[in-house]
C-alpha cells in the first residue's frame, strides 16, 4: 500500500464479485498462515497413517506404529509394579511388631491397605468401614477375635469359619431353642438377664431366672460376668455394641440358633504384603489395640 | 485455488510478506527507545541473579517461581498455590493498567515496551550492524547469492540465534535457583525441561524477533484489534497533521512553487522508510501502527532542515488535531490526560492494587482447615461414647519450623489423640511443622454420649504457635446417635 500511494492502484481492492452492487473486499491473509494450514493437513495425513484413527465396525485402523492405550496403561502399572517392589518388599521382610514402630512404613502401608480394602473388604464391610448388622464395624474399639496388629492379621489370613483354611478361627454356639437345650421361656429370661448385663432396660425377675440359666449355658464362652472371650470369639455382652443387634427380638433370635458368621480366608488369594497391609489399615481406623 | 486465477479477481486472496528495511533513525523518540530496550532487557536478565535472604529453609532467590514445590517467591513476599488471586489480581492490574495507558497515551505499550517490540528492535539494531542501513539492505536482498552475502546473511542468523539462545537461557533462571541452573545447563546435568525450555524459547525468540516482526502485531496479536474500543478522541496517537501537510509538493518544479498553495510534506518518505512495521502514517491511524514515534523522529529531521516547524507528524489527539486545523486556541496538554476516563480507570487501577496490598500485610501465615469424617459420620463405641474422625490440616506458611499446639474448645470431657501417632488422649495435641510445609494430621476424638444428646454439637479447633501469638480458629461439628 504505502510505497504505492503515489500511482493510483490498478485494483480496487476488491474480489472482483458483485451481488446488486455490492463487492466484496479483498482482505488477504498472509501467505505463511496459508502454508501452515496446509502444514496441518499433512500432519493430520501423517496422524491417520501412524495411529489408529479409522473407525471400523469392531475396532479403529491399528497404525503404523502399533501404538494402542491398552498397551500404554499396561506398561505405566507394570512401571508402578516395578517401582513399588522394594517398598512392598520391605512390607512383607518387616515383622508386625515393628512395622507399627517404622512411621514411614506404617504410613505406606496403611495407605496401600485401604486401596485392598476398596477393593476386597467394602462388600461387607462398607466403604467406610462401619459394618452392617452382622458384619462388624471396623472402627470400633470392640474386638471379636482380639484387636491388635497381630490378632487382626491373623484373622485377615485365615477367615473367620472359612471353609478353605484349616487354621481358620472356628467356634460355633449352640443352637440353644433349634436344638431344645433351652425352652422358649428360658431363652427369654436369659435375654433379660443379657439386657441387664449390657445396662438395658430389663426384667427383673426374668433377668434373676435368667442368670441361673446363663450360668450354667453361657457363661463356658461369653464369662461368668458377660464380658466374652477372644479365644473362642465370644462376644462381650457388657458394652454397648452388637453384631446382629441388642433389642430382646434380636437376642432372642440369635440365642435360638446360631448365626455364625463367615469370612474368607484371604491370605492365599492376595498374599501376606497385602493381607499385613490391610491389618495395618484396619488397626489404624481408631480401634486397634 | 482456481479462483485466484479468475480473471475476475483482481488480487491474490493470500498475500506475500513484502519485505521491510526500515532505516536508522536518531532523535528524541529513538533515544527514549534505546532507553527503554536497555531497562527492560537489564530487568528482565538480571532479576533472576538478584538475592534474598529468606533463613536456611526457603531459596534465597529474589524472585522465584517454584513450580516443582508449587510456591512463588517475590522479594518479600511468598504465595502458595491457594493464594494465586494475588497473581490474578496483578493480572486485573495489568489489564486495566493497559487501558488507562491506551485510552491516555495510545499504544504505548507496543510501541515501546512490548517484549515483541523491543526484541524486534533489538535484532533490527544487529541485522543494521552486519548489513548496513535501508539501501545497502535492499542492495544486498536483491543481489544474486555471492560468498560476501552468505557471510553476511550466516551472520545475521547466528547472531539473532544467539540472542534467542540467551533470551531463552534467562527464562528458566526465574524457575530454579539461578547459578545452580548456570552450573547445571553447562554441565549437562540441568533437568530436560529446562533444556527443552531454552530451546523452544530460542526458536520463537529467533523466528518472532528475525523473520515474523510486524506479522505477529498484524496478524497474531489480538491487542491491536481491541485498541479501537480504548481509543477515543482524546487520546494521543501519532498523528500525521494532513491539514498542514497537504498537499505534498513532490515533483513539483521549483520554479511553481510559488504560485501554488502547497503544503508542509516534501513526499521525501522518510516516515514510510523508518516505519518498523512498513506504513505510511500519512493514510491515517492504522490496524499495523504500533505508535512507535519513529515517524516523528524522521520527519522532524527532516522539517529542521528544510526549516519547517516541526512535529508534522507528532503526537497529538484527534480533537486537537482538528482544532488545531481550525486555528482554535488549544486546551493545555494535561487536560487530554487527566479527564473522567482516564481517572476512572486510575481509580479503578489503584484501588485494586491497594486492597490487594492491604489483604497482603494482613494475610496469616498459620492456617488450619478441619474436614470432618462424613463415612462413617461417628462411632460408638464399647463403653457408650462416641467418637468422630477428622483430617486437621495446619499450613505453616513461614519459612521456619514451628511446633503447633491444637486445641479442643467447646466440648466439655471430650479428648483427643492421633491414631497413627498412638498418641495418649488429651485436649491439646503439639504437631511440629515443617518450615513452608503443610503437615496434614488425623484427629480422633471421642466423648460422653451425653454430650451428643441433640444428635449433633459444634465446636472449635484452635491452633496456636507455641511460643508465638499467630493463632488459628476452625469450627467443626461433633455428630452422634440421636437419643
Amino acid at each position: 500500500m504505502s510505497a504505492d500511494n503515489r500511482k493510483p492502484d490498478d485494483t480496487d481492492g476488491t474480489t472482483g464479485h458483485e451481488w446488486d452492487g455490492i463487492r466484496e473486499l479483498n482482505n488477504p491473509l498472509p501467505r505463511w498462515w496459508l502454508y501452515i494450514f496446509y502444514a496441518t493437513i499433512v500432519w493430520a495425513i501423517g496422524y491417520v497413517v501412524l495411529y489408529p484413527a479409522i473407525p471400523g465396525l469392531d475396532e479403529a485402523s491399528k497404525g503404523l506404529l502399533g501404538w494402542s492405550s491398552r498397551r500404554e496403561v499396561a506398561s505405566e502399572m507394570q512401571a508402578v509394579g516395578q517401582a513399588r517392589a522394594a517398598t512392598i518388599e520391605r512390607i512383607e521382610a518387616t515383622p508386625l511388631a515393628d512395622l507399627r514402630h517404622d512411621r514411614e512404613l506404617m504410613r505406606i502401608a496403611v495407605e496401600g491397605g485401604r486401596s485392598a480394602y476398596k477393593v476386597y473388604c467394602v462388600q461387607c464391610h462398607g466403604s467406610g468401614a462401619a459394618g452392617s448388622p452382622g458384619y462388624p464395624n471396623l472402627n470400633d474399639d470392640d474386638w471379636l477375635w482380639g484387636g491388635d496388629l497381630a490378632a487382626i492379621e491373623a484373622t485377615l489370613r485365615h477367615g473367620i469359619r472359612a471353609t478353605d483354611d484349616e487354621s481358620t478361627r472356628n467356634s460355633m454356639m449352640p443352637a440353644f431353642g433349634r436344638d431344645g437345650i433351652l425352652q422358649a421361656a428360658q431363652i427369654d429370661d436369659v435375654v433379660e438377664h443379657v439386657r441387664q448385663l449390657s445396662r438395658q432396660p430389663f426384667d427383673a425377675a426374668g433377668a434373676r431366672r435368667g442368670a441361673a440359666v446363663f450360668a450354667e449355658n453361657c457363661a463356658v464362652c461369653h464369662g461368668p460376668a458377660g464380658a466374652g472371650m477372644r479365644e473362642v470369639g465370644a462376644p462381650d455382652l457388657t458394652d454397648a455394641i452388637w453384631l446382629y443387634g441388642g433389642d430382646r427380638a434380636t437376642l432372642a433370635r440369635t440365642v435360638h440358633g446360631p448365626r455364625g458368621g463367615v469370612m474368607p480366608a484371604w491370605e492365599k488369594r492376595l498374599g501376606p504384603a497385602t493381607v499385613k497391609q490391610l491389618a495395618a489399615y484396619v488397626h489404624s481406623l481408631g480401634g486397634g489395640e | 485455488m482456481s479462483t485466484i486465477d479468475d480473471p475476475l479477481v483482481q488480487g491474490s486472496f493470500y498475500q506475500k510478506r513484502r519485505k521491510i528495511f526500515p532505516k536508522r533513525v536518531h532523535g528524541p523518540f529513538r533515544s527514549l527507545k534505546w532507553a527503554i530496550m536497555a531497562v527492560t532487557l537489564a530487568i528482565y536478565y538480571v532479576t533472576p541473579w538478584l538475592r534474598w535472604d529468606r533463613g536456611a529453609f526457603a531459596p534465597n532467590q529474589a524472585v522465584l517461581v517454584d513450580l516443582a514445590h508449587r510456591r512463588f517467591y517475590f522479594f518479600g513476599v511468598e504465595i502458595w498455590p491457594q493464594e494465586f488471586y494475588y497473581v490474578a489480581g496483578l493480572l486485573i492490574m495489568a489489564g486495566i493498567g493497559l487501558f488507562l495507558v491506551t485510552s491516555t497515551v495510545g499504544r504505548a505499550w507496543c510501541g515501546y515496551s512490548c517484549p515483541q517490540t523491543v526484541w524486534t528492535d533489538l535484532f533490527m539494531a544487529v541485522e543494521r550492524r552486519i548489513e548496513g542501513d535501508r539501501n545497502a539492505r535492499i542492495k544486498l536482498d536483491q543481489a544474486p547469492w555471492s560468498a560476501a552475502k552468505i557471510a553476511k546473511r550466516t551472520a545475521v542468523h547466528a547472531s539473532w540465534l544467539v540472542i534467542g539462545l540467551l533470551t531463552g537461557g534467562a527464562w528458566v533462571f526465574y524457575f530454579a535457583d539461578a547459578p545452580t541452573l548456570l552450573r547445571d545447563l553447562f554441565s549437562g546435568q540441568a533437568a530436560t525441561v529446562a533444556y527443552a525450555s531454552v530451546a523452544v524459547l530460542t526458536f520463537t525468540t529467533y523466528v518472532f524477533g528475525g523473520l515474523m516482526r510486524e506479522q505477529v502485531c498484524t496478524y497474531m496479536c489480538p491487542w491491536p484489534r481491541i485498541q479501537g474500543a480504548m481509543l477515543d478522541e482524546n487520546s494521543l496517537v501519532v498523528t500525521y497533521k494532513a491539514w498542514r501537510g497537504e498537499p505534498r509538493s513532490h515533483g513539483t518544479k521549483k520554479a511553481d512553487i510559488a504560485d501554488l498553495e502547497l503544503g508542509d510534506c516534501v513526499d521525501c518518505l522518510a516516515c514510510v522508510n523508518v516505519c518498523p512495521t512498513g506504513i505510511d502514517i500519512r493514510n491515517g491511524p492504522q490496524l499495523e501502527c504500533i505508535t512507535c514515534a519513529l515517524c516523528i523522529d524522521a520527519c522532524n529531521e527532516v522539517m529542521g532542515k528544510l526549516g519547517r516547524a516541526p512535529d508534522l507528524i507528532g503526537y497529538t489527539t484527534p480533537q486537537r488535531d482538528v482544532a488545531e486545523a481550525a486555528g482554535r486556541p488549544l486546551a493545555p496538554l494535561w487536560r487530554t490526560i487527566v479527564r473522567p476516563r482516564s481517572l476512572l480507570y486510575f481509580a479503578g487501577w489503584s484501588s485494586i492494587g491497594l486492597a490487594m496490598l492491604v489483604v497482603l500485610s494482613m494475610r496469616d501465615r498459620l492456617d488450619l482447615t478441619v474436614s470432618h469424617d462424613r463415612n462413617p459420620l461417628f462411632v460408638e463405641l464399647a463403653d457408650g461414647d462416641v467418637r468422630n474422625g477428622y483430617t486437621v490440616k495446619l499450613l505453616n506458611m513461614e519459612p521456619r519450623p514451628r511446633r503447633i499446639e491444637l486445641r479442643l474448645e467447646g466440648l466439655p470431657g471430650a479428648t483427643m489423640w492421633q491414631p497413627l501417632q498412638e498418641s495418649v488422649r488429651t485436649r491439646v495435641l503439639t504437631v511440629d511443622t515443617r518450615p513452608d510445609g503443610l503437615e496434614a494430621i488425623r484427629v480422633l476424638v471421642r466423648a460422653p454420649r451425653d454430650l451428643v444428646r441433640e444428635g449433633s454439637v459444634d465446636f472449635r479447633f484452635v491452633a496456636r504457635e507455641v511460643g508465638g501469638t499467630e493463632r488459628s480458629i476452625e469450627g467443626a461439628r461433633f455428630n452422634g446417635p440421636e437419643a
